[in-house]
C-alpha cells in the first residue's frame, strides 16, 4: 500500500456583468465571438482596466476560505504563445495573489478535515478553440472572462476527500454569490496533482499533472485510475514519470501527453498597464461583512443548538437557498425539528417532482410557517396542511386563501364535534356495546366517523378526548 | 500668412478672421505633404477634407499622427511588415480627441519600426531624411512626425516617446519636442514598446503651441487606468515669472574640458550650452552645476534596454498572424506563428526580442531585470531630490547635430554615452521634458531639454517658454528658405 498525496488547482468563472479586463459582456452564450471588444482581442494598443466586481469577488471568495489578503492589488504577466491566448500573454497573479495560506474544512462519514488552501489568484480565461479536422475556429467570448484560480496544498489523500473538497468549495462559491459554478457551462474545472509514497517515507513521490478535468465525478476517476496506474508502476519496480496526463471521458484512462511540466518558463513580471492599488481596511471590512454564514457554521449550528442530525444538518446546508429558507422558518419561532421535517420532505420532495428551484417554488418560507403554527394550534391536520402546500404549489394561490375558501380549517370547537361525536354514537349503538364490553380501542373507530362527517376538518386529538367523555355518558 | 511658417495661434487668428478656411489649410498641408515625399515622412498621406466642428483652438487646424497610433479605418503599420495592411477597428484616444477637436488629420509619419529606434531609418518605408540636410537623418522613433513640423506640413504633429523618441528627433529637426508627464495622455490606442516607459507627446514650433495641443489631449480615459485626473489648463502659466527659479545641470557632463579637443562639433556643442547657460540666467533664474553619481548616469543605457526590451518582448507577442496581419504557413500552429513573426519582424527587432527574452528568463530575472528595476528607481529618487531643491533639469539634448545616414545607428558606443542617453531620465520617472531649439551648429540646429518634476508640466512649459522667448529660434523651418 502506497500514501497518496493529492493537490488541486480549480478554476471557477466569476460571475460579474463584464469581463475582468474589458467592458465586453461576462455572459454564457453559444453563439459565437458576440461578446468580444477590442481588449479580447489583443488588438494592438489596448489597455486593461481592471474589473472592480472581480476584484471584489475574488478577495471575497479568500476571506470566506480563510485567506490571508494582500496588501495591495497587483497582477502580473505569464507570457506563452498560444492562439486562444491573443495577446500572447495572459493577466495572472503571481507576486500578490488575492488570497494566501487558507483553508476549507470538509465533513466526511466520520470525520473532519481542514484542506490547506496555498493560494487564491485571480486572472483571465482564454479564448476557446474548436478544432476540425483540417482547420480550428476560435471564439473570443470567454477570452478575458474572469476567473479565479484556487491551489491547495498537497494534503488531499484521497478520491473521496478531493470530490468532497470540491463539493464544499463549489458551496463556498454559491453561498458567497461569487460564481454559479456551473462544470456543465464549464464555469468550474480542476487540475489534479497526484504522487505515490511509501508509507512512512519523507519526500513525496514523482508527481503527476491531469489538466482541466470537468466534472467531479471525472475527478474522482481520474484519480482512482492514477491511483492504480501508479500503484502498478511501483510495484513492478518501476519509476513514476512526471508528466502531465489526459483523462479520457470515455474510456475513463488517463493518457500520457508531454513530459517535465516545470519547464515552461512563463517569464513573469509585473503588468505595467495597471498601477498597485492599496487596499484599505475599510474597503476590506466591507466585502467580509458581505459574506454570509457559511455552510458548515451552519451545520455546526444545526446539530449543536438545534439537535438535528449530522444527515438532515447536510442536506439543509448543502444548497443555500434551502439553508435560508430552512432559518428563515426558525426565525418565524416555529420549531427547528419541525421546520426540518417539513422542508427536507414536502420541500425538497416537490423541488424534485416539479423540477423547479427553490426561487421558483410558490411557497414561500413564510406561507410554510403559517401552516405550521395552525398545525401546532390544532387547527390544521398534518393531512389537510399537505394537501394545502401542493395545492398552492400547483394553482399558485396561498394556503391561507384556499383554507379559507375550502373551510379547511381545522375544527377543534369542542361543541361543534361534540354534536357530530354524539350523531356517530347514535348511529353505531353496537360499537357502543363493544366499548362498554372493555374493547377501548374501538373509540378509534368513531374518530374514523367523525372524520368521515367534517371532511378531515375535525382535530382528531379533540375528537378522541370528547368520544371518551360522551361514550362514558352512556 | 504664409502656412508653412504659421503657428497654431497664427492659423488660428487666420481662421476666425475668415481669410482662409480649414478646406484650404487642409488642400495646402496636403499639398505640401505630396511635395516633400523626398523626406519620407508619411506612411500614409489622407488626400480627402474630413471635419468634425468643433469650437476648440485646433478646429481646423491640420496636423500629423505617427503610424503607431490606432486609427480606426485608416492604415496603421508601425512601419512594420507584420502590420503592413492592417487596418484597426478603433481610435486611440489622442486622435478621437484630436478628431472631436476639429483638427484635420492630414497624414500618419514614418517611424522606427514598432517605434523601437532612434534613427528613422529602420521602418519598412525606407529612411526619413532631415530637411535641413537630407544627407542626415533626423533620429527617432518619431522622425516623420519631427520632419513634417520641421518643413511646416503641419503646425503640429503626434508622436510617442520611450527613451527620447520625441526629443531626440525635434533637436535634430529644429523643433520643440514635448512629452509631458506620465498618464497626463492617454496611451490607450498607442501600439506599446515599453509601457512603463511609453509616453505620448507632441511637436511643435513654439512652447505655447505644445502646451495648447498637450491642453486638447490631455485628461483622464477610462481606458487607461494609468492616466491622470486633469489638471488646470497648461498654457495659464506659461508667461508667469521665472525670476528666482532654479535649474540645474549634470557638470561632469557638461563640461568641454571632459572631451576630445579634436572633436570640434561636440565642442561646440558644448560652448552652445554654455552660452546659452548665460542667456537662462539673464532671465533671473539661477543655474547651477550638480554633481550626479556617474555610475548611475552610466548604467541609463543598459538599464533603459533591459527594461524596454524586456516589456517590448511581452507586448508584442500579439503580434503572431493569428487575429490580424499576414497569416504565416506551417504544419502546425507553432510553425505558422513562427513563420510570421520570422518574415514580420527585421533583424533589429528580432535582436531586440531575443534580448528581452533572454532577460525575462527566471535564472536572469533577479540579475537583469529586476537589477534593471533598481537602478531606474535609484535614478529616478535621486532626480526627485533634486527637484526639492530645482525646478529642472536644463541640458543639451543631444552632444551632437544630425548625424549623417552612415554614422547613424543604433548601436552601443562609448562615446559620449551620457550625453546622448539622458533624455531616459524623463521616462524613467515619468518626467515632463521638453526639448526646444538653441541654435546652429555647421548649420544644423541644435536644442537644450528642460525637465522637471511629476505634474510640474505647467512650470517646465513656462521656463521653456520663457528661455525660448529670450534665445530667439522660436518657428525656425527647415526647407527652401534655409538659415
Amino acid at each position: 500500500m502506497y500514501k497518496v498525496v493529492i493537490g488541486l488547482e480549480v478554476h471557477c468563472e466569476l460571475k460579474t456583468n463584464t469581463k475582468n479586463f474589458s467592458r465586453a459582456k461576462n455572459e454564457y452564450t453559444n453563439i459565437p465571438n458576440v461578446n468580444v471588444a477590442t481588449v479580447d482581442l489583443g488588438l494592438p494598443g489596448i489597455l486593461p482596466v481592471v474589473n472592480q466586481e472581480a476584484v471584489k469577488k475574488a478577495l471575497k471568495t479568500a476571506m470566506a476560505l480563510n485567506c490571508t489578503n494582500p496588501d495591495e492589488v497587483l497582477f502580473d504577466r505569464k507570457n506563452y504563445y498560444y492562439p486562444d491566448l491573443p495577446k500572447g500573454y495572459q493577466i495572472t497573479q503571481v507576486t500578490k495573489p488575492m488570497g494566501i495560506n487558507g483553508s476549507l474544512k470538509i465533513v466526511m462519514n466520520d470525520y473532519e478535515k481542514d484542506i490547506l488552501i496555498h493560494q487564491l489568484h485571480l486572472e483571465e480565461d482564454t479564448a476557446s478553440l474548436d478544432h476540425y479536422s483540417n482547420y480550428s475556429l476560435i471564439d473570443y467570448n470567454r477570452s478575458g472572462i474572469p476567473l479565479i484560480e484556487i491551489v491547495t496544498e498537497p494534503c488531499i489523500s484521497n478520491s473521496e476527500e478531493a470530490v468532497k473538497f470540491l463539493e464544499t468549495l463549489r458551496n463556498i462559491f454559491i453561498y458567497c454569490g461569487v460564481s454559479e459554478a456551473d462544470s456543465k457551462k464549464g464555469q468550474m474545472r480542476c487540475d489534479v496533482n497526484i504522487s505515490l509514497m511509501e508509507e512512512n517515507a519523507k519526500e513525496f513521490g514523482t508527481k503527476v499533472e491531469m489538466k482541466n478535468i470537468n466534472s467531479f465525478s471525472n475527478v474522482k476517476e481520474a484519480i482512482e485510475y492514477e491511483i492504480k496506474r501508479q500503484t502498478k508502476v511501483l510495484e513492478s519496480g518501476n519509476k513514476v514519470i512526471q508528466e502531465t496526463r489526459r483523462f479520457d471521458d470515455d474510456t475513463k484512462q488517463t493518457y500520457a501527453m508531454r513530459e517535465k511540466v516545470d519547464a515552461v518558463d512563463y517569464k513573469y513580471f509585473i503588468e505595467p498597464n495597471m498601477p498597485p492599488v492599496k487596499l484599505t481596511k475599510e474597503y476590506l471590512d466591507e466585502i467580509r461583512k458581505e459574506i454570509p454564514k457559511l455552510p458548515y457554521e451552519r451545520y455546526k449550528t444545526y446539530i449543536d443548538e438545534y439537535q438535528l442530525s449530522s444527515y438532515d444538518a447536510n442536506v439543509l446546508v448543502k444548497d443555500k437557498e434551502i439553508a435560508d429558507y430552512f432559518e428563515a422558518i426558525i426565525a418565524n419561532g416555529i420549531n427547528p425539528k419541525e421546520a426540518c421535517n417539513w422542508v427536507t420532505t414536502v420541500i425538497l420532495g416537490s423541488l424534485n417532482k416539479l423540477e423547479v428551484s427553490l426561487e421558483e417554488l410558490f411557497v414561500t418560507a413564510d406561507m410554510l410557517s403559517g401552516i405550521i403554527k395552525l398545525i401546532e394550534q390544532n387547527k390544521l391536520s398534518v393531512g389537510n396542511a399537505k394537501k394545502i402546500l401542493y395545492r398552492s404549489m400547483d394553482e399558485k394561490i396561498s394556503p391561507l386563501t384556499i383554507i379559507e375558501k375550502e373551510h379547511l380549517s381545522q375544527i377543534d370547537d369542542d361543541e361543534v364535534l361534540r354534536k357530530f361525536v354524539n350523531e356517530a354514537l347514535d348511529e353505531h349503538q353496537d360499537v357502543v356495546n363493544q366499548f362498554k364490553e372493555g374493547k377501548d380501542y374501538v373509540a378509534n373507530y368513531f374518530v374514523g366517523q367523525v372524520m368521515k362527517k367534517t371532511k378531515g376538518q375535525a382535530s382528531p386529538v379533540k375528537t378522541l378526548e370528547i368520544i371518551n367523555e360522551e361514550i362514558r355518558k352512556r | 500668412m504664409e502656412y508653412r511658417k504659421s503657428t497654431i495661434l497664427d492659423l488660428r487668428k487666420s481662421l476666425d478672421n475668415n481669410e482662409i478656411t480649414g478646406e484650404q489649410l487642409f488642400e495646402e498641408a496636403n499639398k505640401l505633404a505630396h511635395n516633400y515625399q523626398n523626406i519620407n515622412s508619411f506612411v500614409t498621406i489622407i488626400d480627402k477634407y474630413n471635419h468634425r466642428k468643433s469650437n476648440s483652438i485646433l478646429d481646423n487646424i491640420p496636423y500629423a499622427l505617427k503610424d503607431n497610433f490606432s486609427t480606426r479605418g485608416i492604415l496603421s503599420t508601425a512601419c512594420s511588415n507584420i502590420l503592413k495592411d492592417y487596418v484597426p477597428v478603433y481610435d486611440a484616444t489622442v486622435y478621437k480627441k484630436l478628431k472631436d477637436s476639429g483638427a484635420l488629420l492630414v497624414g500618419k509619419t514614418t517611424l522606427d519600426e514598432l517605434a523601437m529606434g532612434g534613427t528613422g531609418t529602420t521602418g519598412n518605408t525606407g529612411i526619413v531624411k532631415n530637411p535641413w540636410d537630407e544627407t542626415r537623418a533626423i533620429g527617432g522613433s518619431s522622425a516623420g512626425s519631427a520632419s513634417c513640423v520641421a518643413l511646416g506640413i503641419t503646425p503640429f504633429s503626434i508622436g510617442s516617446d520611450t527613451g527620447d523618441s520625441i526629443r531626440k528627433p525635434a533637436a535634430y529637426g529644429g523643433v520643440v519636442g514635448f512629452k509631458p508627464t506620465y498618464g497626463l495622455i492617454s496611451r490607450y490606442g498607442l501600439f506599446a514598446f515599453a509601457s512603463s516607459l511609453d509616453h505620448v507627446g507632441c511637436f511643435t514650433r513654439s512652447v505655447l503651441d505644445a502646451a495648447i495641443v498637450t491642453d486638447i489631449i490631455k485628461g483622464y480615459d477610462h481606458h487607461d487606468m494609468t492616466s491622470l485626473k486633469s489638471v488646470g489648463k497648461l498654457q495659464d502659466s506659461i508667461n508667469d515669472e521665472v525670476k528666482g527659479r532654479k535649474l540645474f545641470y549634470f557638470k561632469d557632463v557638461c563640461d568641454p574640458n571632459n572631451y576630445d579637443k579634436n572633436d570640434s562639433e561636440l565642442i561646440e556643442v558644448l560652448n552652445k550650452f554654455n552660452e546659452t547657460i548665460d542667456k537662462v540666467k539673464e532671465l533671473g533664474i539661477i543655474v547651477e552645476e550638480v554633481e550626479f553619481p556617474k555610475e548611475l548616469l552610466m548604467a541609463l543605457y543598459p538599464t533603459y534596454m533591459a527594461i524596454s526590451c524586456a516589456e517590448a518582448t511581452s507586448n508584442n507577442s500579439n503580434l503572431t498572424g493569428i487575429q490580424f496581419g499576414p497569416r504565416g504557413e506551417g504544419n502546425s500552429i507553432e510553425e505558422i506563428m513562427f513563420d510570421a513573426r520570422t518574415k514580420g519582424f527585421s533583424e533589429f527587432i528580432k535582436r531586440r526580442f531575443v534580448l528581452g527574452s533572454y532577460i525575462l528568463q527566471k535564472e536572469n530575472q533577479e540579475k537583469l531585470f529586476k537589477n534593471a528595476q533598481r537602478v531606474r528607481r535609484l535614478v529616478v529618487d535621486r532626480m526627485v531630490e533634486l527637484f526639492k531643491t530645482y525646478d529642472g533639469l536644463i541640458m543639451p539634448t543631444s552632444g551632437t547635430i544630425a548625424p549623417h545616414f552612415e554614422d547613424s545607428s543604433d548601436k552601443l558606443s562609448d562615446k559620449y554615452l551620457i550625453l546622448e542617453n539622458h533624455l531616459v531620465i524623463g521616462n524613467f520617472g515619468g518626467f515632463p521634458s521638453i526639448s526646444i531649439p538653441s541654435g546652429f551648429v555647421n548649420k544644423m540646429p541644435i536644442s537644450i531639454n528642460i525637465t522637471g518634476n511629476q505634474n510640474n508640466d505647467g512650470l517646465v512649459l513656462n521656463i521653456a517658454n520663457k528661455i525660448e522667448e529670450k534665445l530667439g529660434y522660436k518657428g525656425i523651418i527647415a526647407g527652401d528658405d534655409n538659415v
